[in-house]
């Protein structure tokens, strides 16, 4: 299927970090009172645990993102992304929420590197905080990059996920390449 | 470049992840509503030096709406709240009165 | 002559030559000069001629607020004008040229304005070109364009590279003199986060070329100390070549970091702008030498005192070999010493004071140099530089007392705090009347979100005049600092000796009693031409406000916004007011500190990167195809697929004509799509749209009208319902983040008790309109598991099903009047249903069409176009669109504001159709004219067009447009006016061209 391609057509490049299509991402996006034990109860039951505000869960299979009060994203391999909406649904029916398979509405690219270097290139095009201290590995922050929206965390050190949507992915992945551009390394962080 | 602390997920934000939306704790009026009444709604509103409240949205973030008080000459902010209130929180009142004793906006003090 | 001294100079490296040119002369400096210091070193004093009589003018400073020694550096794609030489550092192979001459610096043209000047007073632009008036457009404003302005701008596209940089952190030390280093170790020690920037390359500010001892050591040794010290801390930053350029609102503040304009590289960022969120700022910017005003103090050879030490300590360089001295202070007296330890001659110490007993004025009087006290300058004479120095009475009117012979001035008028990052944010001043100066008031300090201080000001910044007060001061404002951001501070200041010092008096005109003729020659604003004379017109005329005084005289307006003009001249007004200083204030202080690039303004956003441009799943397909490209929004879209040589025009016709008569494709997935759901879902649509929602059948779709609360129509299009409780709304491409943000504000901020979730799935999706009479038998020969017949899916119904093995949702509605298929597939994998639909259709001749295509085939319907029939000052009714208001609801979005006396008014323009008598096409927006004019004189109107093409199915032109009470008006002829004259006459007829009907959608 057509869908094994990203908007990226696994694009990467290399300065002073690399930046990379993360490739096809399985993305569900559930509206729900995140606070409701009921709700909790089910997305557990169904295999995605809800992290507290502003954090994630994260596993080599995928993880869930806290976006707002009431909307996470869960995040799983790119074929199973119709089936765990499916499930998910199942799972919150009798709750009021609203489950959508988004994996083709966004794109994933990936930075690694040096921790301090991933930082700085993003610190480049987002009016984040990026200090260590303030945004640590299993924080997530929705915020600006350059003119379009996107969303980051850390996996681990020395390594970022990125999501922006599918229509800018050539745009935010300019962007990206530009700010790592080699030689401009920052030396601040 | 104002920065305002999204009360939904505790973030300062940067004034460019937000969007301004104008006078806060606005009283709708539909139909049946007198002409006064809903001209009072639709276009009269505060342009005070001094406390004001607003209502802003984290536009480049969780995208909920809230409400900030905050001071037009001094940019000192009172605090942010949920936009889901009708009046400001008696803590964030408390906090006016104590840097602007004897202060009143609309019918609040 | 050599301009350099033989010895000395601590930042030159005399073994590293540097190679450079001025105005295509070749000079030759060392390592560690700037530019202003290399070219006096081969005597080239002056460097440019002034902005309005240009006067010949030489550099006057050392620093940033040189006003004089402006250049244009670099060529084609590195040009840079208006730079300053005296922060320009030298490197080899700098093209330097010197501005506002022609045709050279030595002979210039314009210079016939100074002949002129006693004709071109302040004010004098504002009285002359007043009339007549039409003088101004056609001989004024081009004379005024073509002399106007300091530089040229550059003509070549920037080859150079930018970029922003956002940090947060707890205290940011802007200054890296001795006090800004003090305020950094305090702030540190105490365990906060802190960066330090320094706007030159190097630190310690004016102590290193001052000397004397701190904590016992040489102040030059003690700063390098410092610097190790401060940069082996991992809690600090320190970064050179930094500038801070704003401090704003809650902590903001803008840094100026310079990477390559002393070693030139396009391949890393040449400018980098920090944006930064301090949690307290201290400013250590240290404070700047005033001139004083006397007659020709702007020949070029006088200059500040401390820049003539400057260029000798730092440089060795011999700004001249005869310098006469003029101070009304005590540190006028340094830069004799530095002379004179340089072996240089001062023939006389002019100290308006009228006695000199300070420590620094006998040491200057042991090293054998003459000291005359109650002096002043009244004037300097020489040809295009110094030549001779008349010296007189400061309290008289100017009869000379004695002469020199000279070839440099060093005058000091006293010092004045650098309190403009301070005020940006709104920090006030106060006048201190011992040191005549405005400094930062400790009780009006700017404050921040949380209500506290967050700017102090700190050393020479703050008003402290000794080093020992400095470095108090700046170690308290550290720590002051540190523990505002929850630390605790210990540790004491750095320590330098008490120094004794006799009091400066003020001079603002110098001598006191200077006659106009003097007066006329003092100038106060170097860069602006602004003398003593025109400020005291300027009150004499009743700018007594010091903005409207700088504004009429353009005192501190040029590049330099007055760092060296703005105390001596507003002193001025305050003395013709006959009032004092404080009462008069000063202007207003801006960001940026110096002007900054445009391109570290940009950022990034340039080239492809200047905005974003939003591409479809099918973009590639439409770029390999030829597609002509319109931007909507951030989108591109195309707006026809001209093939071989045909035109747009021939393109779009031909794309039209293959939708009414076969089948045609248009990639429609910019269209918004928003899921709405929940058991209040219907509810809610019911308030956000016109029409009824809520009584929509699972499996249909209702074209629906969305207006805001002021009752005007925002966005329109079809919804389809999904299940019991989810719909499916389809907005305008321009609509989808406006509506979702709309829906997401009501349920937020007012019906925040309804259950609905929103979500915008916009891009999940393509969307794929398949169009015309043979559209079915294109999708049926794609093939799928969908029965696409009439009776399975009719008009306004939509299925979910395969084609082609692709999973979608097809939708039959229609904004082509046509027999139209909608298909709504996964974003991935929309190309692929793209070509099989081109394959599939190519039996039928299936034709790509792009949007002006589907502009011209709803036109011919009379269907609306959000944004064409409507402005944000169109309400449903006005289009005929009351069919699409429900009558049964109580309420929605709108209602109310549609029962206003204006909204139900007869008289408001209604939409028409409108044929031209010729059959031409209608200019977009001309306006239908009326009989006599408004109450503003204007003729009156009774119409507009809001769209208007060629139908190429009808073969002539066709428009809609708004006309007052239109639809009771049908078949009358209306005179359209054309922008160039005369009229084009159209009927009004229904706006409905084609098929009226409506029976082809419909088969």
């Amino acid at each position: 299927m057509s869908d094994a391609v990203t908007a990226l057509r696994g694009r990467s490049f290399t300065g002073m970090v690399t930046v990379e299509d993360a490739g096809p991402v399985g993305m569900v996006t559930v509206r729900a009172d995140l606070a409701d034990e009921t709700v909790r109860a089910a997305l557990a039951a169904a295999g995605s645990d809800l992290p507290e505000a502003g954090g994630l869960t994260w596993s080599d299979d995928g993880g869930t993102l806290w976006m707002s009060p009431d909307e996470a994203l869960i995040l799983c391999a790119a074929d199973e992304a119709a089936q765990k909406a499916s499930a998910l649904a199942r799972a919150l029916d009798g709750s009021h929420a609203l489950v959508a398979d988004v994996s083709q509405a966004r794109i994933v690219i990936r930075l690694t590197g040096r921790d301090a270097l991933v930082r700085e290139v993003l610190a480049k095009l987002s009016p984040a905080d990026l200090r260590a201290s303030a945004f640590p590995v299993g924080r997530v922050r929705r915020t600006r990059l350059g003119q379009v929206a996107a969303a980051f965390w850390f996996p681990a050190e020395g390594e970022a996920m990125l999501i922006c949507f599918r229509s800018v992915a050539d745009y935010a992945f300019a962007l990206l390449s530009n700010a790592a551009a080699p030689g401009s390394d920052v030396g601040h962080f | 470049m104002l920065t305002l602390t999204c009360p939904y997920c505790g973030i300062p934000c940067d004034e460019t992840e937000l969007a301004a939306g104008g006078e806060a704790h606005l009283k709708r009026f539909g139909p049946g509503a007198s002409d006064a009444e809903f001209e009072g709604y639709m276009f009269h509103r505060e342009n005070p030096k001094g406390v004001h409240f607003e209502r802003w949205r984290h536009a480049y973030g969780c995208g909920k709406w809230f409400l900030a008080a905050r001071h037009t000459v001094t940019m000192e902010v009172f605090g942010t709240y949920e936009a889901q209130s009708t009046e400001p929180p008696q803590e964030v009142r408390d906090r006016i009165t104590a840097r602007h004793p004897g202060w009143t906006w609309r019918d609040f003090a | 002559m050599s301009h350099r001294l033989p010895s000395g100079g601590r930042l030159i490296d005399r073994d590293v030559p540097v190679s450079f040119t001025f105005n295509g002369k070749t000079f030759k400096g060392l390592r560690g000069d700037t530019l202003a210091s290399a070219l006096l070193a081969n005597g080239q004093l002056m460097m440019g001629r002034s902005f309005k009589y240009h006067r010949p003018r030489g550099v006057v400073a050392y620093g940033p607020e040189e006003p004089n020694a402006l250049m244009g550096l670099g060529e084609g794609k590195t040009f840079e004008p208006n730079a300053r030489a005296t922060t320009t550092e030298l490197f080899d192979g700098l093209e330097a040229k010197s501005q506002n001459h022609w045709p050279s610096l030595e002979f210039d043209l314009g210079a016939i304005n100074a002949r002129l000047s006693r004709f071109l007073p302040a004010g004098f632009y504002y009285k002359m070109f007043m009339w007549p008036r039409g003088f101004w457009k056609h001989v004024y404003e081009p004379v005024i364009r073509q002399s106007a302005g300091l530089g040229q701008p550059p003509r070549k596209r920037d080859a150079d590279r930018y970029e922003h940089f956002n940090i947060a952190l707890d205290v940011l030390v802007i200054g890296g003199g001795i006090a800004g280093l003090t305020a950094t170790l305090a702030a540190a020690a105490a365990g906060a986060e802190v960066m330090l920037v320094e706007e030159t390359a190097h630190w310690g500010g004016r102590a290193a070329v001052d000397g004397g001892e701190i904590d016992g050591a040489l102040a030059s040794d003690w700063i390098a100390e410092m610097r190790d010290r401060l940069s082996a801390m991992s809690n600090v930053r320190l970064r050179t070549r930094t500038m801070g350029a704003g401090v704003y609102d809650h902590g903001y503040a803008l840094l100026y970091e310079r990477l390559t304009d002393h070693a030139p590289d396009t391949a890393i960022p040449r400018h980098r702008l920090w944006k930064v969120r301090a949690r307290q700022i201290v400013v250590a910017t240290g404070a700047i030498e005033r001139p004083l005003a006397f007659a020709g103090n702007d020949l070029p050879g006088v200059m500040l005192a401390s820049a003539v030490r400057d260029y000798v300590v730092n440089h060795a360089v011999v700004p001249g070999r005869r310098t006469v001295v003029v101070t009304n202070n005590d540190d006028g007296y340094r830069t004799a010493l530095a002379l004179k330890a340089a072996g240089l001659e001062v023939p006389a110490i002019l100290d308006a004071r009228t006695d000199a007993r300070g420590p620094l004025s006998e040491e200057a009087r042991r090293a054998g140099l003459r000291v005359l006290t109650g002096r002043g300058v009244s004037m300097v004479e020489g040809k295009g530089r110094v030549e001779t120095v008349y010296a007189c009475e400061q309290a008289g009117d100017g009869t000379v007392t004695e002469d020199f012979a000279a070839d440099c001035v060093a005058m000091s008028g006293g010092w004045s705090p650098a309190v403009h990052l301070w005020s940006h944010a709104g920090g006030k001043l106060a006048w201190n009347d011992d040191e005549c100066m405005f400094r930062p008031d400790p009780d009006a300090a700017p404050r921040g979100a949380d209500g506290e201080v967050f700017v102090r000001a700190a050393g020479t910044a703050n008003g402290a005049v000794t080093t020992q007060v400095v470095l108090r001061d700046a170690f308290a404002a550290g720590q002051a600092a540190a523990e505002a951001t929850g630390r605790r501070a210990t540790g004491r200041a750095p320590e330098a000796e008490e120094e004794v010092r006799q009091m400066m008096v003020p001079v603002w005109i110098m001598p006191e009693n200077a006659p106009y003729k003097r007066r006329a020659k003092a100038w106060l604003d170097f860069q602006n031409d602004v003398k003593v004379t025109d400020v005291e017109l300027a009150a004499r005329e009743g700018f007594e406000s010091v903005e409207h005084a700088k504004r009429y005289t353009t005192l501190g307006m040029a590049t330099d916004q007055g760092k060296l003009s703005n105390i001596n001249g507003l002193a001025v007004l305050s003395h013709a007011l006959g009032v004092p200083i404080p009462s008069v204030g000063t202007t207003t202080f801006r960001p940026p500190w110096t002007p900054i690039t445009m391109g570290a303004i940009a950022g990034e956003a340039r080239g492809e990167l200047f905005q974003p441009i939003r591409r479809t799943p099918m973009h590639d397909w439409h770029e390999k195809n030829g597609a002509h490209w319109e931007p909507v929004g951030h989108w591109r879209r195309p707006y026809a697929y001209p093939q071989g040589g045909e035109s747009v025009h021939d393109a779009v016709s031909r794309e039209v004509t293959a939708a009414r008569q076969s089948a045609g494709l248009l990639d429609a997935s910019t269209l918004g799509k928003i899921l709405v759901k929940g058991p209040d879902a219907g509810r809610f649509l019911d308030m956000v749209y016109t029409n009824m929602m809520s009584t929509l059948a699972p499996g249909k779709c209702r074209y629906g009208l969305m207006c805001g609360e002021n009752g005007f129509l925002i966005d329109d299009g079809v919804v389809a319902r999904l299940d019991a409780d989810t719909w499916l709304c389809h907005t305008t491409t321009g609509g989808a983040d406006r509506i979702h943000g709309h829906m997401e504000e009501w349920l937020q901020t007012e019906w925040w008790d309804w259950k609905v979730w929103v979500v915008n799935v916009t891009e999940q999706y393509g969307q794929i309109a398949v169009v015309g009479p043979r559209a079915r038998d294109v999708l049926e020969a794609v093939g799928g598991d969908m029965d696409l017949s009439k009776a399975a899916l009719p008009f306004m119904q939509w299925k979910a099903g395969t084609l082609g093995g692709i999973p979608v949702k097809v939708f039959r509605i229609s904004f082509s009047g046509e027999l139209s298929y909608e298909v709504q597939v996964p974003a991935g994998q929309a190309p692929a249903l793209w070509d099989r639909l081109l394959e599939a259709g190519d039996p039928f001749g299936i034709t790509p069409y792009g949007t002006e295509a589907l502009h011209v085939l709803r036109a011919e319907k009379g269907f609306i176009m959000i944004g064409d029939e409507t402005d944000g000052t169109v309400i449903p009714q006005d289009l005929g669109l009351d069919w699409a208001i429900s009558k049964k609801k109580d309420d929605f979005l709108g209602k109310r504001a549609q029962e206003r006396d204006h909204m139900t008014d007869p008289l408001r323009w209604k939409l028409v159709g409108l044929h031209t008598l010729d059959g031409s096409v209608l200019p977009e927006g001309a306006y239908a004219v009326d009989e006599g004019v408004n109450e503003n004189g204007q003729r009156r109107t009774q119409g507009r067009v809001t769209s208007t093409y060629h139908s190429p199915t009808l073969k002539r032109g066709i428009a809609m447009g708004l006309v007052e009470r239109g639809p009771d008006r049908m078949g009358e002829v209306l005179d359209f006016a054309k922008i160039d004259g005369g009229v084009v006459k159209a009927r009004i007829v229904s706006p409905v061209f084609y098929d009226p009907e409506g029976v082809k959608q419909d088969v």
